[in-house]
């Protein structure tokens, strides 16, 4: 999996009522919540964002409650990719259930700003920075995860099993 | 054999292992499985996406609509409709709605549908609650959710521990809120990431099962995957006369190992408060004391438990409340709301000039029953005080323990219980 588009910068410890806040979770249609992804903190995100982009952060990305309506809306606004310094918990176990590439890297994080062309391939976790002509490595993804993504997600890999 | 703590110990029998290691991906059995109006909806669908026709155990999915409810709109209803069905159609033992529905975290406890010893998923973060009862709890999403309703176990990774002393006797006016408020104050927001936090120490013996409750509930709030507390006597007590299955007691080996051990001296912690917008940013409710407030909410699976209302109850009554502020009061159970009422607590609120909420999660989430419009700001019993939690993203909510909130709500700004009572 490789993937080339433009960074969303944001801070540290962005939590899921930002992701996407509570008053919309009355829902989980995908194209409803992309519509809100971001919202409180940066209200022109969802308007804005392009197929292939990647949001790029500080620490602690996705902390709060486990709504996994938080990668869903950013898996359904056409976000490829996120790259933090690190996840909170529950949103890095939902992302790989329901496979959203997340990658954990504190240099890309620290010297990647909004708008950078970022490229990103999956598989060996490298990040390049095309504007700024930097190259970087994300911290493994652990094999047992990856094998949960080569089956399609949690859901598959049970049904591989035949536990249905 | 190996020490081991009393995490470790949990998972290990429900892996079916002898031992684990931290750090180790484990399969482990749950003995009960939750979801509630937000979360469930998404876990049916992919229930049956996948094909699945039964849940593992009808005893042991558990759902409470319990968020937005009573349905506050259309959609909501939608959603709670999609559970409904599926209690029904699945036969689920534990699906609570109506007159029966409470905050998930405090009603699951005082059913005794968990019991110490379990291994609890839930598809909401603050399933880590009930540690408070010598549990292994942690929250999961949907997916996983649909996973564990379909095949009774989940994939987890053994969490390293930390283990927090709490030693000395609490002040007058500090509970388990205080504590774990405290504690986030100096470590973070992620200063537990991963990590499942212990608490013990002489302070957490003396506290009762209400206090406990509310600390472990705030674990997540540290990044945590789960916290917990060993149980003793006073669990006992509690459980006995609720439990629906067997339970067992598990403990910590003294020699176990942690990645880290803080110790606290109880009598230097002060009332605290958690300003906006992240529960790291706490503060003694004496620092804070020149700000203003239009709502105050004591509720939540935080503290909307008897014990909670009790010393709200003391402390408003023959009281009126400030002008120009809304005190919402929500019982977190059918059951609490139905004792506060029989101790008269109902007509102390009222005559302050409280609202009286059924119980739900309501403005907690900024849901309903409770919504704040631009600029205004709250101090809440609840859990987070995130942007726009509350209502509008220029809102803002202060967390703080029930007493302070009552304080708060004389005096229509921040205030020390101290300053209402003699
Ligand atoms: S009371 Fe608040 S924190 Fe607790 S389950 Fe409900 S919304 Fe979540």
């Amino acid at each position: 999996m490789k993937f080339n588009g433009k960074a969303w910068k944001f801070g540290a410890d962005i939590d899921t009522d930002r992701i996407i806040p509570a008053r919309y979770l009355n829902t989980s249609d995908p194209k409803e919540l992309a519509k809100h992804c971001m919202e409180d903190a940066d209200p022109t995100f969802a308007s804005r964002v392009q197929a292939g982009d990647v949001i790029v952060a500080d620490k602690n990305f996705g902390c709060g409650s486990s709504r996994e309506h938080a990668p869903i809306a950013i898996k359904a606004s056409g976000v490829a990719c996120v790259i933090a310094k690190s996840f909170a918990r529950i949103f890095y176990r939902n992302s790989f259930n329901m496979g959203l590439p997340i990658l954990e890297c504190e240099e890309a994080a620290d010297s990647t700003e909004s708008g950078d062309v970022i490229e990103v391939d999956m598989s060996t976790g490298e990040i390049v920075n095309v504007t700024k002509g930097k190259r970087f490595k994300a911290r493994p993804i652990p094999p047992f995860m990856q094998e949960l993504i080569a089956a399609g997600g949690l859901m598959e890999s049970i049904r591989k099993k035949g536990a249905v | 054999m190996k020490p081991m703590t009393i995490t470790e110990k949990i998972l290990a029998r429900h892996a079916g292992a002898k031992e684990v290691t931290p750090g180790e991906l484990i399969n482990a059995k749950v003995d009960i499985a939750l979801g509630n109006d937000i979360t469930a909806p998404i876990a049916i669908s992919e229930f049956k996406r996948i094909g699945a026709k039964k849940v593992f155990n009808r005893n042991k999915v558990v759902l409470v609509p319990d968020h937005f409810t009573p349905n506050k709109d259309i959609k909501s209803a939608e959603q709670c409709k999609v559970l409904r069905e599926f209690a029904r159609e699945q036969k689920l033992t534990h699906y609570y709605e109506g007159g029966e529905v409470g905050v998930e975290h405090a009603l699951l406890p005082e059913r005794g549908v968990v019991v110490p010893g379990d291994l609890v998923i839930g598809a909401d973060s603050h399933t880590c609650t009930y540690g408070a009862l010598g549990a292994f709890s942690t929250g999961v999403g949907s997916t996983d959710l649909a996973a564990a309703m379909i095949t009774g176990e989940l994939w987890f990774k053994v969490p390293e521990s930390m283990k927090f002393v709490f030693n000395g006797r609490l002040r007058k006016w500090v509970s388990g809120k205080d504590l774990i408020l405290h504690i986030i104050g100096e470590i973070g927001v992620d200063g537990a990431l991963y990590r499942a936090m212990e608490f013990t120490g002489r302070a957490i013996d003396n506290l009762s099962m209400d206090s406990r409750l509310s600390m472990c509930n705030m674990a997540i709030e540290a990044g945590a995957k789960s916290g917990i507390i060993a149980p003793d006597a006073a669990t006992k007590a509690y459980v006995t006369k609720r439990a629906e299955r067997p339970f067992k007691f598990y403990a910590s080996d003294e020699d176990a190992v942690y990645s880290e051990i803080r110790e606290y001296d109880c009598s230097q912690i002060e009332p605290k408060v958690a300003c906006p917008h992240l529960p790291e940013n706490t503060k003694n409710v004496s620092e804070v004391k020149n700000i203003s407030i239009d709502q105050v909410v004591i509720g939540s699976c935080t503290n909307g438990r008897l014990e909670d209302l009790e010393i709200a109850a003391k402390i408003l009554r023959g009281k009126k409340i400030a002008k120009y502020l809304r005190l919402i009061i929500i019982p977190a159970t059918p059951f609490i709301y139905n004792e506060a009422m029989k101790k008269g607590w109902f007509d102390i609120f009222l005559k302050a000039g409280a609202i009286i909420s059924p119980p739900t999660c309501g403005p907690c989430l900024g849901g309903h029953m409770g919504i704040l419009a631009a600029g205004e700001r709250a101090l809440a019993t609840t859990n987070r005080n995130f942007v726009g939690r509350m209502g509008d993203v220029k809102s803002e909510v202060y967390l703080a323990n029930p007493a302070v909130a009552a304080a708060t709500a004389i005096k229509g700004r921040i205030a020390h219980p101290d300053e209402v009572t003699k």
